[in-house]
């Protein structure tokens, strides 16, 4: 094992595969030589050259197109945003064209591209660079949704997504790439996509969290633990899509209760539609309403004390596990 | 050439006539008086060169190979079109025949055939790409996003603009300041050139131009061919916006009529040639039609295939 931050544990993955696949190429603003404006792409412009590590014009519908109509053409694009929250003015090339392009081309075109940055907040970057958009692109069949919490899962995740066939989502956390984790050593490690996993195993509560509220859940469960000798079990999908609902099914029929942390918006979230599918598979073995906490519905507000507010945070994780096992 | 022209003609006609009787749902968009475009551009090109367009795609879909059987199906939605019922008239694709796709938001393609560009490109695949879109495309930002990195970038693509004057139902004087598209290239330091899109030997020589600065200078093109259609922007537009007198001018010049007048003026084509032209495209537009006819739906086991997810 070796001891990594996410941002080194991502760049590794990418460093893996430019070298494994020649028609890997990584495309984006400031991805060569800036090293990335949040470093996760440094040195590979240096050690591979312009050809394969790609800086474009601030034209987010522009490169991302580039990467659907190259990925059409058999080569295997990494899309760098600088922010998901810029996606958005790329999200026609996503939703309309690489989402759609397999299924209306008869399975003919397939567009094995990744598009990837961080997602959601970071550190009092205000309301057009906070947005967790996780919901948004899951409303689309025809796209994979990865979210890794870990240094492993990060790298292990990337690796396959580069290798998906299919377009695929992949949301990092700003706040969480100097976070550091063991990461195998293993010669090729690879994660595949739609298995969740158990970060901590618990017999009263079920957590399921994502990306940021990861690690504010894991914080929760130990204060919970602590204080209340409430056991946690915390599940992280690390793949909305697909998504592995059978471990969260098990896990609630283990502990009977469910609390989704999440750092998006409540209303239509990914949480809603975990809630759904547990409701609707394992009704019967819910001994409380699930509960669920997500960022306020506001846009986000820049002054610190406000920020803080707006999101998740492990005292509102164990305000909700104490709701849900009436403590 | 003039039989594709002519295929086209009579391929789209049909399309009319059975779509007035139910056989096509959706949209359907046509290309009749725009024949000498497609036409003349995609036939300067190699079989392994890539194209994409529009949503008024049957007839590039057919120049660039796709059997005219396997649009019709396609149109009929059934599961011997080229893409087996799921698309439509908007969506035809052939991989085999490096046909990248109808495409049905406006200007959508214009990105991604500058992304089939960038992959020939990195691959050193010799491969030239026509991106086909209309007028009302110019107006979209990923227009002039494309042409700014395929002429920073020297990628080989030939942007091919459509000119047939009415974005939907909104003329391009109501639409656009200037009236010149093929200067906009002038913006970003891209050869370009207008081209007079009734005249499939103007096309096609221009056409020749702008794939020989791809395939030996790696450097992009854009073509705006002033053209007209002269039916509705689809089938459920009465074209209430356009006088009779209009479209009868540009008929006055259409481009199947001028190329046989000039084969005949050059006499390498004498009347029978053009009624046996005529007769292989109706004879092909009928086996298109009982192809079309017998193909059975797609199985209700399709719907979710070629979705991966």
């Amino acid at each position: 094992m070796a001891l990594l931050t996410i941002r080194d544990a991502l760049n590794e993955a990418l460093r893996e595969e430019l070298k494994r696949d020649e028609n890997v190429f990584i495309i984006g603003e400031e991805v060569a030589e800036y090293d990335g404006a949040y470093k996760v792409t440094r040195g590979l412009w240096k050690e591979f050259g312009s050809k394969r590590v790609v800086d474009t014009p601030i034209t987010e519908l522009g490169f991302a197109a580039v990467g659907v109509g190259a990925a059409m053409a058999g080569l295997r694009p990494v899309v760098e945003f600088m922010t998901w929250n810029f996606s958005v003015l790329a999200s026609d090339q996503i939703i309309n064209h690489a989402a759609k392009m397999l299924y209306m081309s008869g399975g003919q075109f397939n567009v094995p591209i990744v598009f990837r940055g961080p997602n959601g907040s970071a550190f009092q970057v205000s309301s057009q660079h906070s947005h967790a958009l996780e919901a948004m692109y899951s409303n689309f069949p025809g796209l994979k949704v990865v979210m890794p919490s870990t240094a492993a899962d990060a790298k292990g995740l990337l690796k396959s997504a580069i290798r998906d066939n299919n377009p695929v989502i992949f949301m990092e956390q700003e706040r969480m790439y100097g976070m550091k984790g063991e990461v195998p050593e293993e010669a090729d490690f690879t994660i595949p996509l739609g298995v969740a996993d158990v970060k901590r195993e618990g017999t009263d509560c079920t957590i399921v969290a994502r990306s940021m509220t990861v690690p504010l859940a894991l914080q929760a469960a130990e204060k919970i633990k602590e204080e209340f000798d409430v056991s946690c079990e915390v599940v992280d999908p690390r793949t909305i899509k697909p998504l592995d609902i059978d471990t969260i099914v098990g896990s609630v029929k283990k502990t009977n209760r469910l609390v989704i942390a999440e750092e998006s918006h409540s209303f239509a979230s990914v949480g809603a539609e975990i809630a759904y599918q547990v409701m609707d598979t394992a009704f019967d073995h819910l001994d409380a309403p699930v509960k669920r906490i997500s960022t306020v519905e506001a846009p986000m507000p820049y002054a610190k004390n406000l920020e803080a507010a707006a999101l998740p945070s492990v005292e509102k994780i164990v305000e909700a596990v104490k709701e849900v096992c009436y403590l | 050439m003039l039989y594709q022209m002519v295929l086209g003609r009579r391929f789209e006609e049909k399309c009319a006539e059975v779509y007035r009787m139910g056989k096509i749902g959706g949209f359907c968009h046509l290309y009749i008086g725009q024949e000498a475009i497609a036409t003349g551009a995609m036939m300067a090109l190699e079989p392994s060169d890539m194209v994409i367009t529009s949503y008024r795609d049957h007839v590039q879909a057919m120049v660039k190979g796709i059997a005219p059987e396997a649009v019709l199906a396609e149109l009929y939605g059934k599961i011997g079109g080229c893409v087996k019922g799921k698309g439509g008239s908007m969506h035809m694709f052939s991989k085999e025949h490096e046909f990248y796709g109808g495409h049905g938001i406006v200007g959508g393609q214009i990105g991604v055939g500058t992304g089939m560009a960038y992959a020939a490109k990195y691959k050193e695949s010799g491969q030239v790409t026509l991106c086909f879109f209309g007028e009302a495309a110019v107006n979209q930002g990923i227009f002039h996003e494309s042409l700014n990195m395929a002429q920073l970038w020297k990628l080989p693509v030939i942007y091919i603009c459509e000119n047939n004057h009415y974005g939907m139902g909104t003329s391009q004087e109501r639409a656009m300041s200037t009236r010149n598209i093929a200067k906009k290239a002038d913006a970003y330091e891209m050869a370009n050139e207008f081209v007079d899109g009734m005249d499939v030997m103007a096309v096609r020589d221009a056409a020749l131009r702008a794939i020989e600065r791809a395939r030996n200078e790696s450097l992009p093109t854009l073509l705006e061919v002033r053209s007209y259609r002269y039916m509705g922007h689809s089938m459920s537009d009465p074209g209430n916006y356009r006088t009779r007198e209009e479209i009868a001018k540009y008929q006055e010049r259409d481009p199947i009529v001028l190329f046989k007048d000039s084969l005949q003026e050059a006499k390498v084509l004498g009347d029978k040639d053009f009624d046996a032209i005529e007769a292989k495209a109706a004879e092909t537009v009928e086996r298109a039609v009982k192809f079309a006819e017998e193909s059975p739906f797609p199985p209700e086991s399709e719907l979710l295939t070629d979705v991966l997810v």
